[in-house]
């Protein structure tokens, strides 16, 4: 049961449930792939060009864009758009829910982004460069293309989803915030059914690689599986990708009714502010971030079986990071910790979800999977039960918690236990 | 452009617009709208692609012209008659 600090709630119409995945990663197109690529140590970082910035490395998708789409529909709407439908059609597909018996008034649509509106954006400034900056050969696409709400609500325009919608921006914490914006507008009764999660476009955007290496967060190395290093004594900086994972979302009640698959159970959550910078974490606030989903859980830190890390492989974050894991669970002696960002690179808003996706099978299969490319250990970022090298074999996997942060010191976790 | 060229400029534009359509069977005497899956936005693109590839401007007012390909290559010639096709 979610509780949250000044409402309580009982019975299973109060309990939330994840009944399907439907999900994009650079390494995966479905959880088991992902999950395999994981557990293989198999990264997703490629060799990337992109205007202006030149040669560099990001995580790119390789998702059949016309599995849900015509080429019409896919030329008309943005790349966030094509991610969120294709996540949003596998998803459902996953969950094994009629969906033609569904009544769509009641499906919401929740979908965290960290942006929208760049790609588009600097696509059209390219555009009118070779037209001397006319503006009346900018795009009469272009509003409801970066339009905030575009990727939920290209989905609905494709899967006839008449029930609420929106997009959530919550930074790097968007995956996450979308999650919990589903489940709580199941307990508010807005929805029966949500879709929710995160998803990214954002390595179609020069700026934000632009962005990252002005403020010398931009990652580089020869060989790019090895450029995302969180917790490595070498790492240098953040790789950008995209990506998305949305999870089906259902009161229990409704779910076991139907004999659903479920992957877990929202049983913690929590969202806090750092109030201290815009880019640097605050370790104080992240860890009363954790403590505040365990609390809402009613679990204690050494409950936790797995905790999904954010890390990002800059320098100070990780550090902060683990500053605020220690506090947490530092005295835990059965809690392993892993970190999937290594395997992937950073993806944006749907990279709470996907991490979480990633750990979901722990719960079936025993097993923690590994975080990949810490050959030297940054003694400030040491971790009791960090797993390292390969996965490790729990045997039995309980609860997984799971962190992302982002800039203006947005922090989130959340809780899922094994139904 | 001589009307065959113009005609073959509103087809290439069209397959752009309509990726998933078939145009071969296009009926140049029947409304586009009664033969494919095009909405005002459409329309638009059609406008904006002349306006980017020939600077051809054409006025809100003269969008009805646009109805049928014959329709259309009417109303494009005297523009388009002294641009050399690309």
């Amino acid at each position: 049961m979610i509780r949250s600090a000044s409402l309580n709630f009982d019975g299973d119409d109060q309990r939330i449930v994840i009944t399907g995945v439907g999900l994009t990663a650079p390494n995966g197109d479905n959880l088991t792939d992902f999950r395999a690529a994981l557990l293989a140590g198999r990264s997703g970082v490629d060799r990337y060009h992109i205007r202006y910035v030149g040669d560099t490395l990001a995580g790119q998708c390789h998702f059949d864009e016309l599995k849900y789409q015509k080429r019409k529909e896919l030329r008309r709407g943005t790349r966030a758009g094509s991610v969120s439908i294709y996540c949003a059609n596998e998803a459902v597909a996953n969950s094994g829910i009629e969906w033609d018996k569904i009544n769509r008034e009641r499906v919401g649509v929740y979908i965290g982004v960290t942006e929208h509106g760049n790609v588009e954006t600097e696509n059209e400034i390219n555009e009118i460069k070779a037209f001397n900056y006319d503006t009346k050969v900018w795009s009469h696409h272009h509003n409801p293309r970066t339009v905030a709400n575009n990727p939920a609500g290209e989905i609905t325009l494709n899967m006839g989803i008449t029930g609420p919608h929106y997009t959530i921006g919550a930074a790097c914490a968007a995956g996450n915030a979308g999650l919990i914006q589903g489940a709580q507008m199941l307990l508010l009764d807005e929805c029966d059914f949500a879709i929710a999660g995160g998803v990214s476009e954002s390595i179609h955007t020069f700026g934000i690689f632009a962005g990252f290496a002005s403020q010398g967060a931009l990652a580089a190395n020869e060989d790019p599986t090895q450029a995302s290093r969180p917790f490595d004594r070498d790492r240098n900086g953040i790789v950008v990708s995209e990506g998305g994972c949305l999870f089906t979302l259902e009161r229990y009640s409704a779910a076991a009714k139907r004999g659903a698959k479920i992957y877990g159970e929202l049983v913690g959550h929590a969202m806090t502010s750092d109030a201290s910078d815009f880019v640097l974490p605050n370790p104080e606030q992240q860890s009363r971030c954790m403590n505040l989903a365990l609390q809402r859980a009613r679990l204690n830190a050494e409950d936790i079986d797995i905790v999904s890390t954010h890390a990002t492989a800059t320098t100070s974050g990780d550090i902060q990071e683990c500053t605020a894991l220690r506090t947490v669970f530092g005295k835990s002696k059965r809690t392993l910790i892993n970190n999937t960002k290594s395997f992937i690179g950073h993806a944006m808003g749907a990279a709470g979800s996907l991490e979480l996706a990633g750990n979901l099978p722990s719960f079936e299969d025993g097993l923690c999977h590994h975080t990949i490319n810490v050959d030297n250990l940054d003694p400030e970022c040491e971790l009791p039960g960090l797993v390292l090298g390969e996965p490790r074999n729990k045997q039995e996997v309980n609860y997984i918690l799971s962190n992302s942060f982002g800039m203006l010191g947005i922090n989130s976790a959340v809780v899922i236990k094994k139904i | 452009m001589t009307n065959a060229e113009i005609r073959e400029e509103v087809l290439e534009i069209l397959e752009s617009i309509a990726p998933d359509e078939d145009l071969s069977q296009l009926d140049d005497a029947v409304n586009f709208r009664q033969q494919l899956e095009l909405d005002s936005m459409d329309f638009l693109d059609i406008v904006m692609e002349l306006r980017k590839r020939h600077r051809v401007q054409i006025p809100e007012d003269d969008y009805v012209n646009l109805a049928s390909m014959d329709s259309t290559v009417t109303y494009l010639t005297p523009l388009m008659k002294d641009i050399e096709r690309v």
